[in-house]
């Protein structure tokens, strides 16, 4: 008998009596104000909120606070101009490894934790929102919704080989409990809200 | 501490760790901030109790159908490419990594934090056939340095203060002696890991929750540790116990909401990563770990323990573990969860965790998937004792009581001496070789028991 056939044949053996299947749509419930909460959320736990018109007012935003000379990446074909623009999943990962900012797009927020949904095909290397030191993410407002239940209905039967929510910048307490943002991934992490 | 490595039960190891009365008392304190700030995040949610009756519920299915949901998972990870492996035991868990590593000529890894690994003393036996591994999880990276196990399953090194945890950095990475500010530290720690996840070939991550429906798997960090070694890797290789299933995607909602607002308070992980197929070239392998869990699942008493979720909220809030410290559990889980799932793997060796419990129910109270711990902590304590396990001291003492309730003479005559002790000798009870009696003190006696109170009283 093998492993597999040993576990299984246990775990047949003693499991208790079929129970049935919780409903979860009940848990979806309508909320008010959902842009507001989500701007709350994320900015509680260390994210910044930037409300923006268009792609021109995000170029004036970085071109203004990311002066220095560093290597930015974009997988935004609009912003192709002020980044290195990524198309495809050509790019090693190592070669990231020294990625100051990087700017990605997503299609769905969550505003009671600040939750950003981000998809391999936004990205193409996957390791790239957490490599790099600082991390931008462009969302739509029409985009947020209530609850984890909401985004896992929109997500529920879509197709992925890696996709993550990312809530704010990489972060650590493990030192006596004193928060410390920047730990493996990203220092920073700024939402563009596209009005 | 060698002291701690000849002492193997949880009142001797608690007296260890109580010989520090200012470090307990802030442990106890560390510890009950975070079960606050879980309290502020769980009030702000209107249906909280409808989610952990739901949480509860789906896991009741998954456990009841575990063995149908592991194939479904199987089947559709290895649509995926994913690679399935299935472990008995510790030891098979530990030789399939050992076998991954050595195929890709591989003898560096890092890992980022997985609570299985720690139950089958992977590390260990990992260095013990030459492969060198670096845990990636800032507290545990910093437990490793230390040669100490994690003192809590969320938060490893909450036992450590950070003068300590600086010198550890002084010696092993050679930060400047007396530097213990946690923003450079952790600063230190990013730059040196860096360097691992850039240069190791294999990653080991752990598994929050395996979906059945798809045959992806969730990993949950704040550090961004377990991405950034399984992406920079081209082996990635994760380790789940059997009971990690969920049924479908959409469930994530359910655990995702309860699981860090019942951590630490926060209303997600930073990072909550969703592996559904290896990256193009690149190898990703699953070993599904049974080790007594399968056991554990034919207990009916017991079952519902496979529910948890690892979020610790028990640990945070139970007054035994606050003052006693993740060490004296001497098991890879501490704390009352843990003090429930070690007799099932061990017995004996176990026999003193459910005595390591006042039963008040907080642990049950605060629970995201409303697992019954404090009753089952009580029921373990009526199976220990059955199976002749209990601790010396307690057998003796039992045993006078069982003579002494079974005789109506012995318990008259035991009665009045008791009374007559407490009144005239309290030392002989309220002394340094009761340990019952330390940190109690003992009520007045009553003048009489309540038989002479009758007897006088009853043709009144």
């Amino acid at each position: 008998m093998t492993s597999r056939e040993k576990i299984l044949s246990d775990v047949k053996t003693n499991q208790p009596d079929l129970t049935t299947m919780p409903d979860v749509d009940f848990l979806l419930q309508e909320d008010v104000d959902v842009p507001e909460k989500f701007i709350a959320a994320l900015t509680a736990i260390g994210g910044h909120v930037i409300e923006v018109k268009d792609y021109a007012a995000i170029k004036a935003f970085i071109a203004e606070n990311f002066q220095q000379p560093s290597r930015k990446i974009t997988t935004i074909s609009q912003l192709g101009d002020i980044a290195e623009y990524i198309e495809d999943d050509s790019l090693a990962p190592h070669s990231l490894e020294n990625v100051d900012y990087t700017i990605i797009g997503s299609d769905l927020a969550v505003a009671e934790n600040g939750a950003i949904w981000i998809t391999e095909d936004k990205i193409h290397t996957r390791v790239l929102p957490f490599i790099s030191q600082h991390l931008a993410v462009t969302v739509k407002r029409k985009d947020i919704v209530p609850t984890m239940h909401y985004a896992y209905n929109k997500i529920a039967s879509t197709d992925y080989g890696f996709a993550t929510f990312i809530a704010g910048p990489s972060k650590t307490a493990d030192i006596e409990q004193s928060l410390v943002l920047g730990a493996h991934g990203a220092r920073s992490m700024t939402v563009f809200l596209i009005n | 501490m060698s002291e701690i490595q000849n002492k193997t039960n949880h009142a001797d190891l608690a007296e260890v760790f109580n010989n520090d009365e200012a470090r307990v008392d802030w442990h106890d304190e560390t510890l009950w901030w975070i079960r606050s700030k879980r309290d502020v995040a769980v009030n702000k949610i209107s249906n909280w109790e409808d989610l952990r009756e739901t949480a509860s519920q789906i896991k009741h299915n998954v456990l009841s159908n575990l063995s149908s949901y592991l194939q479904q998972f199987e089947s559709n990870a290895l649509t995926n490419g994913i690679t399935v492996h299935w472990a008995v035991d510790a030891k098979e868990h530990n030789q399939i990594v050992l076998d991954i590593l050595k195929k890709h000529s591989i003898d560096q890894m890092v890992k980022s934090k997985s609570m299985l690994t720690e139950e089958c003393h992977l590390n260990d036996f990992l260095e013990e056939n030459g492969i060198n591994v670096i845990d990636s999880d800032l507290g545990e990276r910093i437990v490793q340095l230390a040669k100490e196990m994690p003192s809590h399953i969320v938060l490893p090194c909450i036992h450590k203060k950070k003068e300590e945890i600086g010198e550890l950095f002084h010696q092993h990475l050679g930060t400047p002696a007396g530097n213990a500010d946690p923003q450079f530290l952790t600063e230190t720690a990013r730059q040196h890991l860096r360097d691992t996840f850039l240069t190791r070939r294999a990653a080991l991550t752990g598994v929050n929750f395996a979906i059945a429906e798809t045959g992806e798997f969730v990993v949950c960090t704040n550090e961004g540790n377990a991405d950034m070694g399984a992406h920079l890797a081209n082996v990635h290789i994760a380790s789940m116990g059997i009971e990690k299933i969920i049924p479908e995607r959409k469930h994530l909602g359910v655990f995702l909401r309860l699981l860090t607002r019942s951590a630490t308070g926060q209303p997600i992980t930073t990072y909550s990563s969703h592996f559904k197929r290896p990256n193009k070239g690149k190898e990703m392998h699953i070993i599904i770990v049974d080790n007594g869990r399968s056991i554990q699942l034919g207990r009916e008493d017991f079952r519902n323990s496979l529910k948890c979720i690892r979020c610790g909220a028990c640990m945070n809030t139970c007054p035994v573990y606050r003052r006693s410290g993740g060490h004296s559990y001497h098991n890879a889980i501490s704390g009352p969860i843990g003090s429930i799932l070690a007799p099932n793997l061990d017995m004996e060796k176990y026999a003193d965790l459910p005595f390591a419990s006042t039963l008040c129910g907080s642990c049950t109270n605060v629970c995201p998937v409303k697992i019954d711990i404090h009753q089952q902590l009580y029921k373990w304590r009526q199976v220990i004792v059955k199976n002749g396990y209990v601790p010396a001291a307690k057998t003796v003492s039992m045993k006078i009581m069982d003579w002494t309730l079974s005789s109506p003479t012995a318990y008259h005559t035991a009665g009045k001496a008791g009374r007559f002790v407490l009144k005239y000798a309290p030392v002989i009870v309220n002394n340094k070789l009761n340990p019952w009696y330390k940190h109690r003190d003992m009520p007045e006696p009553p003048k009489e028991s309540f038989g002479e109170w009758y007897k006088k009283n009853r043709n009144n």
